[in-house]
């Protein structure tokens, strides 16, 4: 049988960090050899190139139940394949100005740039990510019900 | 609106007599006064059923992708915010401007039967527009609305010009009005969170996923839709989770934005009334008000704001509402 349990359970958000493969992904690299701590509920993904992030990543993850999608990139003007983080920043600033108009928190979602030799700022921005979506509890208004498990 | 339309006619016979054109695209006579369609005409004889009136609000910009790729030359009358969407689509590559004959026609706002219908007036026989009285023939009798309370919701805020033309049909000017379209826009931003998420749950829990947005809107052009993929897990025809509505006009929302020249027929033709030009409103005033004014469809050269950028472009954390901080 099932234990039922009246204790509350922490909360922990499940945060999708899409990290750039030549910068953010590099900075986390040098996050973990430096033996920098940063919460393990971010879930990194690499992609290319921020600018490969479709704005359909962001929102298919909050409908498999992510609380908080951060998009990490290389700082404008130092991307690898010259100008693809110029273009993420448009696009994400428009989608997320968007969500917020459709009432999703605007805490929920952030852009950083992160460069490779960035890891103590990879951890903190991490930490403080984590941080603030702990903070505002699950997502519910982004979410898929039909993937939430049992409750 | 009868002598344009004689005009109109008179124009389109000459062109199909002549040959100079293969086809006419215009809008025919419905079974009612208020129900005329979007239709091609290959013949004068065709041309019986010829109308344009006040319910002639449907955008006939979106049909000359399929119908211009035909042999000869295409006539199309065109009001002035369609001519926005038709430049977007010759930018585009959707249309060969070759091959369309553009005959720009005066518009004066068109009326909208379901608020005419909102308003108590219904078994309308016939209608006739004298400055701002709406004069109508019911089968009850007579009646008179004021004409700017039952305009298509589209026409309400529009100050748009013809902005591609081979002739014009135009006899009537109409005055420049002060208006803001973004009205409506500022009104939902100055709400909180809560009560934005709580209008637009209220209006998109309404949709019935028809599809018919995507299906008039002449940005929404994709030879294969993503809403058309079952794969994509977003192509259910019913509703089985708010999240698949919200998505559903997020991604639809997104995809035009840049692209959308504010014409208005996705709200035209939503059988539930949903007011979806608020959705892509915003869009056009994040871009005005981050990346400098743009109206989509004025030109068909140039980059829209969404595959061009400035170095000082402002971050996504400083941008709500619009407003960089």
């Amino acid at each position: 049988m099932q234990d039922v349990s009246t204790e509350k359970k922490e909360f922990t958000p499940n945060i999708v960090a899409f990290c750039c493969n030549w910068c953010s992904y590099a900075g986390a690299d040098l996050a973990g050899s430096s033996r920098l701590t940063y919460p393990a509920n971010v879930k990194i993904i690499r992609v290319p190139c921020s600018c490969r992030v479709n704005p359909m990543f962001v929102l298919k993850a909050f409908q498999r139940g992510a609380d908080g999608v951060i998009l990490c990139g290389c700082h404008p003007g130092d991307c690898h394949y010259v100008t693809g983080n110029y273009y993420t920043r448009r696009r994400m600033a428009l989608l997320y100005s968007f969500l917020n108009y459709m009432g999703i928190e605007k805490e929920r979602t952030r852009v950083e740039w992160v460069s490779a030799a960035e890891g103590a700022r990879f951890a903190s921005v991490m930490n403080d990510f984590v941080k603030q979506v702990t903070e505002l509890g699950e997502n519910k208004r982004l979410t898929d019900l039909r993937v939430k498990e049992g409750e | 609106m009868k002598e344009v339309e004689m005009k109109m006619l008179e124009r389109a016979k000459a062109l199909l007599e002549s040959g100079e054109v293969a086809r006419v695209v215009a809008w025919k006579k419905g079974d009612f006064c208020f129900d005329p369609s979007p239709a091609v005409f290959e013949s004068v004889e065709e041309l019986d059923t010829f109308v344009y009136d006040w319910f002639c609000g449907a955008n006939l910009s979106k049909y000359l992708i399929q119908i211009a790729k035909k042999e000869g030359k295409t006539a199309v009358f065109l009001k002035p915010c369609d001519t926005y969407s038709f430049n977007q689509l010759v930018k585009e590559h959707r249309i060969d401007r070759e091959k369309v004959y553009v005959i720009a026609v005066e518009c004066l706002a068109k009326l909208d039967v379901e608020k005419m219908k909102a308003k108590g007036v219904s078994m309308i026989e016939s209608v006739e527009v004298v400055d701002k009285d709406v004069h109508v023939k019911t089968a009850y009798g007579e009646e008179t609305l004021y004409k700017p309370d039952v305009v298509l919701t589209k026409c309400e805020t529009c100050n748009k010009t013809h902005q591609a033309k081979d002739e014009e049909i135009i006899l009537h000017e109409r005055p420049e009005r002060d208006v803001n379209r973004f009205a409506e826009v500022e009104k939902l931003e100055a709400m909180t969170e809560d009560e934005r998420f709580a209008f637009w749950r209220n209006q998109l829990s309404k949709c019935i996923r028809c599809n018919a947005c995507r299906n008039v809107c002449p940005a929404c052009s994709c030879v294969k839709c993503v809403f058309d993929n079952p794969a994509s897990g977003i192509s259910a025809k019913a509703n089985d989770d708010q999240f698949e509505e919200q998505l559903f006009h997020i991604i639809r929302a997104f995809h035009v934005a840049g692209r959308c020249t504010d014409c208005g027929e996705c709200s035209r033709v939503c059988p539930q009334n949903i007011p979806l030009h608020l959705l892509n409103r915003k869009f056009i005033k994040d871009i005005d008000g981050l990346y400098g004014e743009f109206q989509a469809g004025e030109t068909t050269e140039g980059k829209t704001p969404l595959t061009s950028f400035t170095e000082g472009d402002v971050e996504p954390k400083d941008v709500f509402n619009g407003e960089a901080k």
